[in-house]
């Protein structure tokens, strides 16, 4: 295959984490030509993480959350576009079409427009909330006051972030989940029931096994749920947090392949000089051998780095293959874990206790160590297990040796 | 080049360490801790890595 002419003319759809990490990493390598970065909404790039956290208790304000300073973003010499979204791809014309109707030609072009929360039919309720930008923080935390009804429909991680962050604001909190145990398919089941014991000892009402079927609104504003058990709950606030999906509906038509996401390569290219990265896209990860899309915040800064890398020398790409880490913090406690822990066939605690709320457990899928979750340790307890998980460790070697007692 | 970090914002993931880590370590909370804030210009790549792989944008990084 012949080379093809280094790109003059890059366009980052997103500018959100992936894209930044992208648009940063280009410069760094020493791309000099143009950098387009396009984001949807008006702030210069910032960090979402805090949002169902810091922001959210008023520890932080909105300010604290930006990623980088207007003047490292200016140093980048980049084309910022911010306030339009991406609208539209032609990857045979190589241009995207911004919302605002300006066509941008690329030589090679980053996907990084990240993920929308996933709607239930009664979301447009006033007081029915949802969490995935600033606006959103902001407009809950408002409401937020000690003493309000809020329920969380859904307790995965942002539901139950949410929920500590709500209690420490002597919010009322129900948090309602369809599930017998919350997170037992993602973290397994002791220490999903873990996490289910931390939020009843501090004060969330957790409703396991049901789910709202119905909504209440009085004067054109929500006053309550009905779940599907027949209990009427009351309610100043609902958040409904029940996943996500891709931001691809731009894409349609475009010929990239989508399916949950934009479906790339090992090396994240998804057509000749269309990358992706970040929460949006769904590559193939050659350790675990299976097509992964990954919502977690690192993920996006490496993702958006091999990104580009690869976009800079097609020829000497790299197989993007990172041991996926995610953190939650819920009611005081962090939560870390490495790899692959969602689908998991064992989970084994190997240190601590669950009882006393320090533990490391690890997580088998088939033969191989995938996975490595800790509440209350020191940093090095987990690390250790990462390069076990790179390595693809035998379980049964590891679970004999005296690694594990 | 001067390492900065703003502990307050760490979340302890640790990426730096692993990025460069005759730079940063972290403590027992897993809060960053700089080892050396004027690393020689063998690391200064590495740094930068770090400072891009922060899931907090914690670290900057005085170029001087």
């Amino acid at each position: 295959m012949t080379p093809s002419p280094p790109p003059r003319r890059v366009v980052i759809a997103g500018a959100s984490a992936a894209g930044l990490s992208a648009a940063e990493t280009l410069r760094r390598e020493g791309f000099a030509g143009t950098v387009t970065l396009v984001g949807q909404e008006r702030h210069l790039p910032y960090d979402r993480p805090p949002l169902s956290k810091q922001v959210l208790t008023g520890a932080w304000p909105a300010a604290r959350t930006a990623l980088r300073t207007a003047e490292d973003l200016r140093a980048l010499d980049i084309d910022l576009r911010l306030g339009t979204a991406a609208a539209a791809l032609s990857p045979a014309a190589r241009t995207v079409t911004l919302a605002d109707g300006t066509d941008i030609g690329y030589d090679a072009l980053i996907v990084a427009t990240g993920v929308r929360p996933r709607l239930l039919p009664w979301c447009g309720t006033p007081g029915v909330h949802v969490l995935r930008d600033l606006r959103d923080a902001l407009g809950l935390r408002q409401r937020l006051t000690a003493g309000r009804r809020l329920v969380v429909v859904g307790a995965g991680f942002l539901g139950a972030e949410v929920a500590s962050a709500a209690r420490t604001l002597d919010v009322d909190v129900t948090l309602v989940e369809p599930a017998a145990v919350p997170l037992a398919h993602a973290v397994g089941h002791r220490v999903g029931a873990h996490l289910a014991q931390l939020h009843r000892d501090h004060g969330v009402d957790l409703r396991l096994g049901t789910q709202v079927a119905e909504i209440a609104a009085g004067t054109g504003r929500v006053t309550g749920v009905r779940l599907s058990d027949g209990t009427s709950l009351p309610a100043d606030d609902v958040l409904v947090a029940v996943g996500s999906e891709p931001n691809t509906a731009w894409l349609r038509g475009s010929g990239l392949r989508l399916s949950d996401g934009v479906v790339c390569d090992e090396y994240n290219a998804a057509a000749p000089g269309v990358y992706a990265a970040g929460d949006v896209a769904r590559w193939h990860h050659t350790l675990f051998d299976t097509l992964m899309r990954v919502e977690h915040r690192t993920n996006a800064a490496e993702q958006g780095m091999s990104a580009a890398r690869n976009l800079l020398r097609p020829e000497q790409a790299a197989p993007f293959v990172p041991i996926p880490y995610f953190w939650s913090d819920q009611h005081g406690r962090k939560i870390q874990a490495y790899g692959q822990v969602r689908g998991h066939d064992e989970a084994r605690v190997v240190e601590g206790d669950l009882a006393d709320g320090r533990f490391l457990v690890l997580y088998r899928t088939g033969r191989t160590l995938t996975g490595a979750l800790a509440v209350g340790m020191p940093p090095k307890a987990l690390r250790r297990w990462r390069a076990a998980i790179a390595a693809g460790a035998d379980w049964h070697t590891l679970t004999t040796d005296s690694l594990v007692a | 080049m001067r390492v900065e970090v703003d502990q307050p914002k760490c979340v302890a993931s640790g990426q730096c360490v692993l990025a460069a880590p005759d730079v940063f370590d972290q403590d027992d909370d897993g809060i960053v801790v700089t080892l050396n804030d004027r690393p020689d210009t063998g690391m200064h790549d590495d740094v930068r890595e770090a400072a891009a792989l922060c899931p907090a944008a914690v670290i900057s990084l005085v170029e001087k």
